[in-house]
């Protein structure tokens, strides 16, 4: 009776392609909005998962995520190299900035100061120029999406001068560096010069870096950092999850995405579970027929899931290619840069599709259990 | 076919109506058995109870010796499909496929492929005058052609008794009388038993034997000849 269900499905060609398109709507919405939701999570953390050389992040106790900064006295540096299971520890400033354009154009930037001679904390690729001018006197170096945000369809170059605090800098190195959630610029020079480029203050060391020694777990080494020092020290997993936690409970964004995820759910299954409740119930005499002639209910109910089933998976697959599409079509527009069609939510939105086609189907082949075969005999 | 004692209550809110009273019918091999009787008379009610479609509130049908009513659901299923031939007033056909496919539901209910079924019913729809409309949709049909094909989906698996309920009342004069002569045929084979319930006095002529109902009772027989001069006066 599968090809009898299947042709019943495609003979009624306007609901079928109601039902797919119905279906491709919510999976539409449901994967690309929780998409651009993990998107902007993750970079909320994205800074400190570029800094892999790192196992150990500390900060003063008072900070609570990656861009709230309050600085510790440079000394806290030399006590943290001092505890015991540390192989190394390095500066990193991490602050904002206001740079100036050849063009007279005025952009705030996040400034990154790198350990002058390590440069850990670089981003993982540098697309143009060398790290090694890094390490000249008043250079910088930019990362793409900054570049394209300030000098807007020009073509990546270096050797670019720019103001920054009325400091004459030169752009010697483009990197490709995972987006921050502030959509500013990210700009890279070296610890000392970050010093030198930003107005005087007591304190202006952000965190201090930290490398394990060799067989010592970094969850361990972050508590004893922080019970010798009196310093806030985590893992950098610790460090990336609690950033995203302030913003999604601290931030009405998840509560926004949360209810935009909701109704595509919500308006998917009403549209859904309707139009195939509505498909049943016009073939309801039809189903009454088959039952009077002496199809069983295992067997309509057989046929009832199998037509859930083909809109399901063809609704599915034509939201999910419309979600890929549209992250494939945007992959090079910077303000999306880093929001990608994770196999995640790939998965989980097959398993709200699948939700959604079971309660259709099941709400409908009630109405076809509990039909009297007998209503084929009335006129 | 075999009813004994048949009773049929409907609930109705609080209420509950009788419209069977105790129905005793029997129904014969070879021969073309016409229920008749006013609309509203139980006629309907009591066919849909002797297919094993209701269950009756009180008695027995046995249907080739075997008691339809003690069959749970799925076995009351299983026996129409292997047993029972249905024609219906409203033929009922599935508008999404062809004539031979919709004749060969039955073979498909029963496990066979829908292109080894849809070959067997092209046999049976050319049997019936049907071979040249056998790729054509219902909607492409008239209404004496989509009644034949609801006789090859009765006939298609050879049952014992075929059901028919009014056939001819959608019909005009000249198909309906072409429906029943092939239900007459059918009847012909010593192995079939044919019941027919209708209200139409013009098809009366066609039955071995006419039963009359009234109020949920069967009230009496008719000779063919007497009736269809009945019809004619």
């Amino acid at each position: 009776m599968n090809l009898v269900a299947l042709k019943m499905l495609l003979g009624d060609r306007a609901k079928y392609l109601g039902l797919v398109l119905g279906i491709g709507f919510a999976t539409l919405l449901m994967s690309q909005q929780v998409s651009i939701f993990i998107g902007l999570m993750t970079r909320t953390a994205s800074q400190i998962m570029d800094v892999r050389e790192a196992d150990v992040w500390v900060m003063h106790p008072r900070v609570k995520y990656l861009d709230e900064l309050e600085a510790m006295p440079a000394i806290d540096l030399s006590r943290v190299r001092g505890v015991a299971g540390v192989a190394w520890a390095v500066p990193l400033y991490k602050g904002n900035a206001v740079i100036r354009s050849s063009e007279g154009l005025l952009q705030q930037v996040i400034l990154m100061g790198l350990d002058d001679g390590s440069l850990v904390g670089r981003p993982p690729k540098i697309l143009m120029g060398s790290l090694a001018d890094l390490k000249r006197p008043n250079a910088l170096m930019i990362d793409r999406a900054g570049h394209q945000f300030i000098w807007p369809g020009e073509p990546l170059r270096v050797g670019r001068i720019v103001e920054i605090n009325d400091r004459r800098v030169e752009i010697v190195a483009i990197a490709k560096a995972s987006p921050p959630f502030q959509t500013f610029p990210v700009v890279y020079t070296r610890y000392s010069e970050a010093l030198r480029f930003t107005p005087p203050q007591r304190n202006k060391l952000s965190f201090v870096l930290v490398k394990a020694a060799e067989g010592v777990a970094p969850v361990d080494l972050a508590k004893r950092i922080q019970a010798r020092t009196g310093l806030q020290a985590l893992s950098w997993q610790e460090f990336a999850w609690r950033s995203v936690r302030h913003y999604v409970e601290r931030t009405g964004i998840p509560v926004n995405f949360g209810i935009t995820v909701t109704l595509g759910f919500i308006v998917g299954a009403a549209v859904a579970a309707q139009t195939f409740y509505i498909f049943v119930l016009e073939n309801l005499r039809q189903f009454g027929a088959l039952k009077a002639i002496g199809v069983t209910d295992f067997q309509i109910l057989r046929m009832v899931i199998l037509q859930a089933l083909v809109v399901g998976v063809l609704g599915y697959a034509l939201g999910i290619g419309l979600c890929s599409t549209f992250f494939w079509l945007t992959r090079d527009v910077p303000a999306l840069d880093g929001f990608i069609l994770r196999w995640q939510v790939i998965v989980g939105t097959a398993v709200a599709v699948a939700v959604i086609m079971l309660f259709s189907s099941l709400a409908s082949i009630r109405k076809v259990f509990v039909l009297d075969p007998a209503v084929v005999f009335r006129g | 076919m075999h009813a004994r004692g048949v009773v049929k209550d409907f609930q109705n809110g609080g209420s509950s109506t009788r419209v069977l009273h105790g129905v005793d019918l029997e129904i014969e091999s070879g021969r073309l058995t016409l229920l008749v009787g006013p609309s509203g008379c139980g006629k309907t009610t009591l066919l849909s109870i002797m297919t094993g479609i209701l269950s009756p509130s009180a008695g027995e049908v046995d249907v080739m010796d075997v008691c339809i009513t003690s069959l749970r659901g799925s076995q009351k299923a299983l026996f129409r499909r292997e047993h029972l031939g249905f024609i219906f007033q409203q033929y009922n056909l599935l508008p999404a496929l062809t004539a031979a496919e919709n004749a060969a539901i039955p073979l498909v209910a029963g496990g066979l492929s829908l292109a080894e079924a849809a070959r067997r019913a092209r046999v049976t729809l050319s049997r019936i005058g049907m071979a040249e409309h056998a790729e054509k949709r219902p909607n492409q049909l008239s209404g004496g052609q989509m009644q034949r094909v609801a006789i090859a989906r009765a006939l298609v698996h050879a049952p014992s008794v075929i059901v028919c309920d009014e056939p001819t009342a959608a019909l005009d004069e000249e198909t309906g009388r072409k429906v029943m002569e092939i239900l007459r045929e059918i009847a012909s084979d010593p192995a079939n038993a044919v019941l027919v319930v209708s209200h139409d006095n013009r098809v009366y002529h066609f039955a071995d034997r006419i039963v009359t109902m009234n109020d949920g009772l069967i009230t009496g027989e008719m000779s063919p000849p007497r009736a269809a001069e009945g019809a004619h006066a």
